[in-house]
């Protein structure tokens, strides 16, 4: 009875989640699809770099880093394996389990990338920070391109399209339950520590280093996850997508939304997807109207729409629940 | 042997343009501790308001080295300038915000240079302004000649473009060694505050440092578009990061430490351009800073900065 | 005999060619109140630094419980039961109150990461203990009132116990005070007296005081190490350290010495034996 009832729990988000999503994708135009899918891919991204740059306080910028080395490794998986079946299973069902699996390995070693990245960086503090975790994107972007394995800079084509609506909702339900979860515990109290006065929090009994570390490789992870959810709606995989210039797009979101508040990072990447979306005629104005977005966001309001608050701060308490769990407020 | 040789000299030419860019990247975050993200694009401004004067003054028609000179001077003064506008308008009102905030800031006015200079043209100058993303072609002051001393390849570029640039970093030394200004400069890059309370006018002095940057930057960008004169909005990428590592390898913040970086930045390039291979050129940057960072990130000559409990 | 809790023996801490503190030996026993006084710059925060591992020792050892900690790192020695607070409050001011002493509960068992992001049983166990317990220690500080409000918002006085609550729930051996009074007027500083003389009692820790304020530090201290630029030159009883002339020129100067015609009798500083394994 205990282990259903943790079942239930841990996964409620998600059976309630999972048929909505399935209407959802059923009931929606491909050219309003496209764009969510777009949306929850950002969200993603948005929300677990939110995880290091907003709880712990960390100077990551080379997300998109992270991003292709899942969506590399789920593109060799899933293109390695077209044509292939799991014995004895529908063609559909077994695609979709592939697909899974090819998720998960991108998840897997981007959060292995984490590891690797992190555990010699955070030794490091601030703008230095920084500085590598960019360094590190670009080095990944140059070996890709010099890489034959990797399709060099023509990158992989002719990907299967996977990605929908349910793929990409499951996906965000994942980041922001993670998210949720993590910040009203202990290892989440741990990173906000941190945040807030790592010399304290170091006195006070917190493996600053290790916690850092985890931040790290869990946003990396989930970034994975990200761009292998990308790369199977564009059915592409290039090197092009993942610079220097889409880490700061992420950057920017967490920063509009506001660094340490799960909400604003999901509304502000979806304000952004889409009103980048609809300026996608006036190309070249874009960028610009984006740059000078930037600076006025943060000349105006550096702390973004939210600040460090969530919307469920304000949502009236749900029975059962207990207390409400730390986080900033 | 020549080979080696010619390598030294290449590596020289170009360490010392990246020597130049790398010191305002170091003046700058020295005195705010900003990386000034958008420091490569004003190089890369420097380059385009040469092109403009040059146009103006008809240099491609009728090249002389005083109308060469006025179009250095007028590109150097209008970085000089640039940089200023940047720091008032967009640095300086975040100075007592996280250093975040401004780093992202930096990101924006990058960008805004790069993205506005590759919008289509409005004003009608020649090229018109903006100049869109198709390079363009910098017109040569005076004849390319090349000598050939005991088997290297030399032009008389190479030969002014060190010539200059040593004369500017040496400049540069005397102003930041002794002169008032530079021991202002550097009262200000260890402690603000107190440097304000002494007496030393602590904004005017950062406005004189950025401007000096960006003068130098300029400088580096009219020597390069001389020998190398396709020029396009997005020609400050590049040589901005690689000026930026090597300031780090030098020891953001110092002075000497850039020069040093910048030289070894340029000689580590053509050496392992030159002996392994060429595509690695651009790795190299990445390379040295992901080393540098893991074992010794103050650089050479950084000073640790340890934090009072 | 009780076996010491906290031992220093012969700890240095040297920067480049600056020697902050010299050949340290300190040693308590569980329950005992001990001040660390000297002029600024004396080096007590530095030997502070050095028991909770935020400065390596360059020489000498520390011993917590009889275990060595030096050169590990500050969250294991605290591990170990030391705790501390700081000089500049140090609290993490954009965390409520509740937060900033949980933050500091990390004793028994713990759910991993994977139990805390499926929300298991045992996770929420865990969250409901820590809760309890740092409302306990907000209790004990008398801040239960404020639990639910950011660290930053809290007066100064309380901020200074807040501090002292969170490092209690670390459920430390040995409680190093740094300046605990700093800013507080008269009464608060009686009540803070009082405070540290009830922690003692009911947790048992040995407690280690810097103080400037010498009413108070002398008022609460048992027995008292006086530091002069990084050196031992006294210790004692609060009686014996206020009348020594060694004390009395660190903080007052030769000048005032010779008008009280007191002086220094020559010989070595800091004889070992007092004070030191009782």
């Amino acid at each position: 009875m205990r282990g259903l009832r943790l079942v239930a729990r841990s996964l409620l988000p998600f059976l309630v989640a999972l048929p909505l999503l399935v209407l959802l994708q059923r009931g929606t135009e491909q050219a309003i699809a496209i764009i969510l899918v777009n949306v929850g891919v950002n969200v993603i991204l948005a929300v677990s770099l939110n995880v290091v740059n907003g709880f712990t306080g960390q100077f990551s910028i080379g997300h998109a880093g992270f991003m292709a080395v899942g969506a590399y490794t789920a593109a060799k998986i899933t293109s390695a394996l077209a044509d292939q079946q799991i014995a004895y299973l529908a063609p559909a069902l077994s695609d979709q389990i592939i697909f899974a699996g090819a998720l998960a390995a991108g998840m897997g070693l981007a959060a292995v990338a984490g590891l690797v990245v992190g555990i010699p960086s955070l030794r490091l503090r601030g703008d230095y920070l920084a500085i590598v975790t960019l360094g590190f994107n670009e080095i990944i972007r140059v070996v890709i391109e010099n890489s034959p394995f990797l399709g060099a800079a023509t990158g992989i084509s002719g990907l299967p399209l996977r990605t929908d609506l349910v793929w990409v909702g499951m996906g965000v339900v994942a980041t922001v339950v993670m998210a949720r979860r993590l910040i009203g515990s202990t290892h989440g109290r741990a990173l906000l520590a941190i945040r807030e006065d790592e010399v304290a929090a170091e006195a006070m009994g917190v493996d600053t280093t290790g916690y850092k570390v985890r931040a790290f490789v869990i946003a990396a992870a989930f970034a994975g996850l990200a761009g292998a959810l990308l790369v199977h709606r564009i059915q592409l995989c290039t090197p092009r997508t993942f610079t220097f210039v889409k880490s700061i797009e992420v950057v920017v979101m967490v920063v509009l939304g506001g660094m340490g508040s799960v909400t604003g990072s999901v509304i502000a990447a979806a304000v952004l997807t889409v009103g980048l979306e609809l300026l996608r005629e006036v190309e070249q104005y874009r960028m610009v109207a984006y740059s000078m977005l930037l600076i006025v966001l943060m000349l105006t309001r550096p702390t973004g729409l939210f600040g460090t608050r969530e919307i469920w701060e304000w949502l009236p308490r749900l029975p059962g629940r207990g207390r409400p769990e730390g986080g900033a407020r | 042997m020549t080979e080696f040789l010619q390598h030294l000299v290449n590596g020289l030419s170009v360490g010392t343009i990246y020597a130049l860019i790398a010191l305002g990247y170091t003046m700058v975050y020295g005195v705010l501790k900003l990386i000034n993200f958008a420091h490569g694009d004003v190089y890369m401004v420097g380059a385009f308001v040469g092109l403009y004067l040059s146009h103006a003054l008809g240099v491609d028609r009728a090249p002389t080295l005083s109308k060469a000179a006025a179009v250095f001077v007028g590109a150097m003064v209008v970085c000089g300038v640039l940089g200023v506008v940047i720091e008032r308008f967009a640095y300086r009102p975040l100075r007592s915000r996280p250093r975040l905030t401004s780093l992202i800031t930096a990101i924006g006015v990058s960008f805004l240079l790069e993205y506005g200079f590759q919008l289509p043209g409005l004003i009608d100058t020649d090229p018109p302004f903006p100049p869109g993303p198709t390079p363009r072609f910098f017109p040569s002051p005076f004849e390319r000649v090349s000598w050939n001393v005991v088997g290297i390849s030399i032009s008389n570029y190479d030969v002014v473009s060190l010539a200059v640039a040593v004369a500017f970093m040496l400049g540069l030394q005397w102003v930041v060694y002794r002169t008032r200004f530079g021991t202002a400069m550097r009262a200000v890059s260890f402690d603000p505050q107190v440097a304000g309370l002494m007496g030393i006018p602590v904004n005017r002095i950062i406005s004189g440092t950025f401007a000096l940057g960006s003068v130098l930057a300029a400088a580096a960008a009219l020597l390069v578009a001389g020998s190398r004169p396709r020029i396009d909005p997005l020609m400050g990428l590049m040589p901005g990061l690689k000026a930026f590592v090597a300031a780090v390898f030098g020891g953001i913040g110092s002075v000497p430490g850039a020069m040093v970086g910048g030289l070894a930045m340029g000689l580590a390039e053509e050496y392992v351009a030159g002996y392994l291979a060429s595509s690695y050129r651009d790795g190299i940057a990445f390379a040295m800073l992901i080393l540098l960072l893991l074992f010794r990130p103050e650089g050479l000559f950084g000073r640790v900065q340890a934090e009072k409990v | 005999m009780s076996a010491p809790v906290l031992e220093l023996r012969g700890v240095a801490v040297q920067f480049g060619g600056l020697r902050a503190l010299a050949e340290f030996d300190l040693s308590m026993l569980p329950g005992e109140l001990v001040g660390l006084i000297g002029p600024n710059g004396a080096g007590k925060t530095t030997a502070f630094n050095a028991i909770t591992g935020v400065y390596a020792p360059t020489s000498g050892e520390v011993l917590v419980a009889g275990v060595r900690v030096n050169g590990q790192r500050p969250h294991a020695i605290c591990r170990r039961g030391v705790a501390r607070t700081f000089q500049n409050i140090r609290l993490f001011r954009d965390l409520t109150a509740l937060d900033n002493v949980r933050v500091a509960c990390h004793h028994g068992h713990l759910a991993g990461i994977v139990a805390t992001l499926l929300r298991s049983g045992s996770f929420l166990e865990d969250e409901a203990r820590i809760t309890r317990r740092a409302e306990e220690f907000l209790e004990v500080m008398g801040l239960s009132h404020r639990r639910d409000e950011l660290a930053r918002g809290l007066p100064y006085g309380e901020q200074r116990r807040l501090e002292i609550a969170r490092a209690l729930a670390s459920g430390p051996k040995v409680l190093c005070l740094d300046e605990p009074a700093a800013g507080m007027n008269v009464s608060e500083k009686t009540a803070l007296m009082a405070l540290i003389r009830k922690i003692r009692d009911d947790f048992g820790l040995a407690i280690l005081v810097i103080e400037h304020d010498m009413r108070l530090v002398m008022g609460v201290s048992e027995r008292m190490v006086v530091l002069d630029h990084g050196v031992t030159i006294a210790r004692g009883s609060p009686e014996s350290v206020r009348r020594d002339p060694k004390v009395i020129e660190a903080y007052l100067g030769d000048a005032y010495l010779a008008e009280k015609q007191l002086s220094v009798p020559p010989a070595a500083a800091g004889e070992p034996g007092q004070g030191t394994g009782r």
